[in-house]
């Protein structure tokens, strides 16, 4: 299998212009005999859906919510970037094009980077038109903040909660679509499995989750929006229902999984505090804009922070990164932090957090300053660990937050299953190895408003795909696996709670495909997974039935899901032997300790394809080729 | 930390429900009032029994999916703080906690303490957008908002959709979620040109969803995790009449 990237060749700035003008356009009247099926309303799925049923094509519309409005984009915090150069501060589409390219450590494909950037611009009128609040300066205009890794201020944001109203905006269009009956909207139904007949994708099955029923929908072509896989890790910032399935099964059926190593550490969420702990919290990045972050010089200091002087605390990324400070991307403060622990100079109880301080930012600026930026992050935080942040400084540790990997998509945003698309956080498309703040909602977004609305037309007019019929072959055996799959987790009965198993493989996988890998940990990786799913097998507790709303249930299909996954997360980090991005060998270091990328070998997309049960999968590569920038070794210095 | 906990069990939307004892021992205070619960279902599905089913998702405020009565009191009743981010250090030892779904006609049961929020879903289906089609925008920073008017939508648009308003009020009104919506379009010149239209047709569907009427107990926003306040009723109370006398 050859992948075939699909960017269109010319000058950068002008592919995407000459690529819509080269596609083929749906004759209005002819949009509605065509059915879309979207599965997720997060930012990439509700846009995509809206702007689709408002152009005619016919829409059904999937979530596992029980309104699309819960999907987990509703928790985005710190904003949206756009190449507005609002502030005259010397940005523009190449530079917000360069900036993210360069952030995702030379991983990313320079066509489709180029193409998100330009886009940025629209996405924010268009979201302004909706009535989107973002924040605004006392004349009116729209404000701006800077966002780690960036050094002009071209971030969009409304206070703390910029993914809310962004996805409050897109699941407004969309009902207004919904009442129009342009879009049927089904809530609480998890994708099972994607029904492809000759290599093309016709459907979708899914579980009431309320009902349990299972049920089949066909359709001219599938777009997959289901996120990303960090609740692999258990322990992650990512909603508790978010998972793996609905990609991981499409992977099953022959679409490729990109790079599904590159995993993204969050650097500022609020660390674990017990053994119970169910999920992470996301203090967001925006914090680091006049926080400082320290640790005490002295190994267990036992002071409280106020009485440790100045000159007894490191500074320690305005020490080594003196232009970007506390700016540095999201991988490398994330590493840092890992590293001061590490030699034990972490804080509070675990010894597993550090400071981040804003007492010089409030007797700068005021509190009332700082309350007005941040106001509801301060709450939070001392909602959940009882500190008050204006006092004392946060405690701070890495957190896997989101995931670079994911289902592989040429240029259209088509899988390599004809007729399948994937879009937003649940494709590998855009941000390489790394990705930097402010860039996810950009990413959902542009799929979903600006580049499915164009490819999905071009698709639907030249393929010209036919609907099977619904007692196709292809779709009774996929129900079939689908029911066979649940009794069968039904009928373990064992002793062990499902999230026994996951919270040991979150360990396992944080352990050694985590922050930092090396080849010794990945190898053992495998061996204790496989332990596990042997154990999960034969001992999962699975009450309940199949035909009523049973969350143990669904937890235990994603399980499996994440067990059969993770193998494949590891086998990229092995075969990986460089170090990129949020992806750090440490057999590949520099002797700062910094990333030490191998271009020579390494620069390249990873797509794995499924084999069968049991089997390893294989490697596909998509050569990445960069007419434009220049590679350099990263330096945030 | 120990408690008894009174949960409501109920099979179906048609079934009878009733409260169910369980004792809950050696509770991290640190621990959410979820988890709390997680640790109890792990414990009963470890025993092959069913778990208590309860709405659930981001855990941090946000999506608007959890929201369970404890002690008749919404999201537990700590200001500004859904029932996701309560944590156990809120409670005294040996409390006894009785847990209970939202309770409204608009909400029914779906299992134990988890409701159908469909009727929601209705009341923005019927205006609670502005009309732009992808597109159409005009470049963001031609219409100059003056920053007072743009806070004051951004704080009526930071509803999530829990039902606390509803499970708070006697008549089980959705005024205040209504009316926040309502707001934050009408605050932002954006949603004024659909302004009448969609006062008026949000306020009939609200009221076709089995939604009681507002006798003004502003319960339902001393009840609101987000703190939405009590004059987005007045304001819409207004609208919702002038709409009615000009068109
Ligand atoms: S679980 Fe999302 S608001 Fe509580």
């Amino acid at each position: 299998m050859e992948l075939k990237s699909k960017a269109p060749g010319g000058v950068l700035a002008d592919k995407w212009n000459n690529h819509k003008f080269a596609m083929k356009l749906v004759n209005p009247s002819n949009r509605r005999k065509f059915t879309v099926l979207v599965v997720g309303t997060g930012l990439a799925g509700a846009s995509a859906a809206a702007t689709l049923a408002e152009m005619g094509y016919h829409v059904k519309s999937f979530c596992i919510h029980d309104t699309p409005r819960r999907a987990h984009s509703i928790a985005a915090q710190g904003g949206i970037n756009a190449a507005k150069n609002y502030q005259n501060d010397g940005d523009s589409i190449y530079r917000l094009f360069y900036d993210t390219i360069k952030g995702g450590d030379y991983r990313s494909r320079e066509a489709n980077v180029y193409r998100l950037a330009e886009l940025s611009v629209n996405i924010i009128d268009h979201c302004v038109a909706q009535g989107v609040p973002f924040a605004r300066e006392y004349g009116g205009l729209l404000a701006n903040r800077s966002f780690g890794g960036a050094q002009v201020s071209r971030t969009f944001y409304a206070r703390g909660q910029t993914g809310q109203q962004l996805l409050l905006g897109a699941y407004a269009a969309m009902n207004k679509e919904i009442a129009q009956g342009n879009i049927e909207m089904y809530t609480s139904h998890e994708m099972l499995d994607l029904i492809v007949k000759n290599d093309v994708a016709q459907g979708i099955i899914t579980r009431n989750l309320r009902t349990g029923a299972i049920k089949s929908y066909i359709g001219h072509a599938v777009l997959l929006c289901t996120g990303g896989y960090g609740n692999v890790y258990y322990l992650s910032t990512n909603a508790k229902a978010s998972n793996v399935t609905a990609t991981f099964r499409a992977y099953k059926r022959g679409a490729l999984f990109a790079n599904p190593c590159f995993t993204q550490i969050h650097p500022t969420c609020i660390p674990v505090s017990g053994d119970m702990q169910s999920k992470l919290t996301l203090m967001s990045e925006s914090l680091r804009n006049d926080g400082r972050v320290w640790v005490p010089i002295q190994k267990d200091d036992t002071r409280k922070p106020s009485a440790i002087p100045e000159a007894e605390r490191d500074y320690y990324l305005e020490r080594m990164y003196p232009s970007f400070g506390n700016l540095v991307p999201r991988d490398v403060a994330s590493r840092r932090a890992k590293e001061v622990c590490d030699k034990g100079l972490g804080v509070g109880g675990t010894k597993l957090a550090v400071y981040l301080d804003f007492s010089n930012a409030i007797e700068r600026m005021g509190a009332a300053t700082i309350r007005g930026k941040y106001g509801n992050l301060f709450e939070m935080y001392e909602r959940i660990t009882g500190d008050n942040p204006y006092q004392t400084p946060m405690r701070i540790y890495p957190a896997v937050h989101y995931t670079m990997g994911g289902l592989w998509v040429d240029y259209n945003l088509m899988s390599t299953i004809k007729g399948l698309f994937v879009l937003g956080e649940a494709n590998f498309s855009d941000h390489g190895a790394n990705r930097l703040g402010a860039s996810a909602l950009m990413q959902g977004l542009a799929d979903g408003y600006f580049v499915i609305p164009y490819t999905l037309s071009h698709y639907l007019a030249t393929e010209r795909p036919e609907l099977i019929a619904e007692t196709d072959p292809s779709v009774s055996e996929a129900e079939t696996k689908a029911q066979a799959d649940i009794a069968q987790l039904l009928a373990i009965k064992g002793s062990k709670p499902v999230d026994y198993f996951h919270r040991k493989l979150g360990r396992i996988i944080w352990d050694y495909c985590g922050m930092a890998r090396n080849e010794a940990g990945l190898k053992k990786a495998f061996s204790l997974t496989k332990d596990l799913k042997e154990e999960f097998f034969s001992d999962v507790a699975v009450s309940g039935t199949a035909t009523d709303l049973n969350a143990s249930l669904e937890k235990a299909g994603r399980m499996v899901d994440y067990l059969e996954f993770s193998d494949v997360m590891l086998i990229d980090a092995l075969e990986r032997r460089e170090s990129c991005g949020a992806h750090f060998r440490e057999e590949y270091q520099s002797p700062e300790n910094e990333a030490r990328r191998n271009d020579d070998d390494f620069s390249h997309v990873a797509a794995w394809q499924y084999m069968g049960a049991g089997q390893t999968p294989k490697l596909h590569q998509e050569q990445l080729v960069f007419e434009n920038v220049e590679l350099t070794q990263r330096s945030y210095k | 930390m120990n408690f008894t906990l009174k949960v409501w069990r109920q099979a179906n939307e048609t079934s009878r429900g009733s409260l169910e004892t369980h004792s809950v021992t050696d509770v991290s205070p640190d621990i959410s009032f979820l988890e709390m619960l997680d640790a109890l279902n792990e414990h009963l599905e470890s025993q092959g029994k069913d778990g208590i089913a309860f709405s659930h998702d981001c855990r941090e405020g946000i999506c608007g999916s959890c929201g369970l009565m404890i002690n008749g009191r919404p999201h537990g009743g700590r200001k500004n703080t859904t029932v996701c981010q309560l944590h156990m250090r809120e409670f005294d030892d040996h409390d006894v906690i009785v847990i209970e779904p939202w309770r409204a006609r608009a909400f029914p049961v779906v299992k134990d303490l988890v409701v159908s929020r469909k009727s929601f879903e209705k009341v923005l289906q019927a205006g609670g957008y502005v009309s732009v089609r992808t597109g159409s925008a005009p470049e963001a920073n031609s219409l100059p908002i003056a920053k007072e008017e743009a806070d004051r939508a951004f704080l009526s648009a930071t509803c999530i959709g829990c039902g606390a308003c509803v499970a708070s009020c006697k008549n089980a009104s959705a005024m205040l979620f209504t009316a926040a919506k309502v707001n934050h379009l009408y605050l932002l010149p954006q949603g004024k040109v659909e302004h009448k239209r969609r006062v008026k047709n949000m306020v009939e569907a609200m009221d076709a969803s089995g939604f009681g009427n507002c006798t003004n107990q502003a319960e339902c926003s001393a009840a609101c995790p987000k703190g939405i306040t009590y004059d987005n009723i007045t304001r819409l109370n207004r609208e919702y009449l002038k709409s009615v006398f000009t068109t």
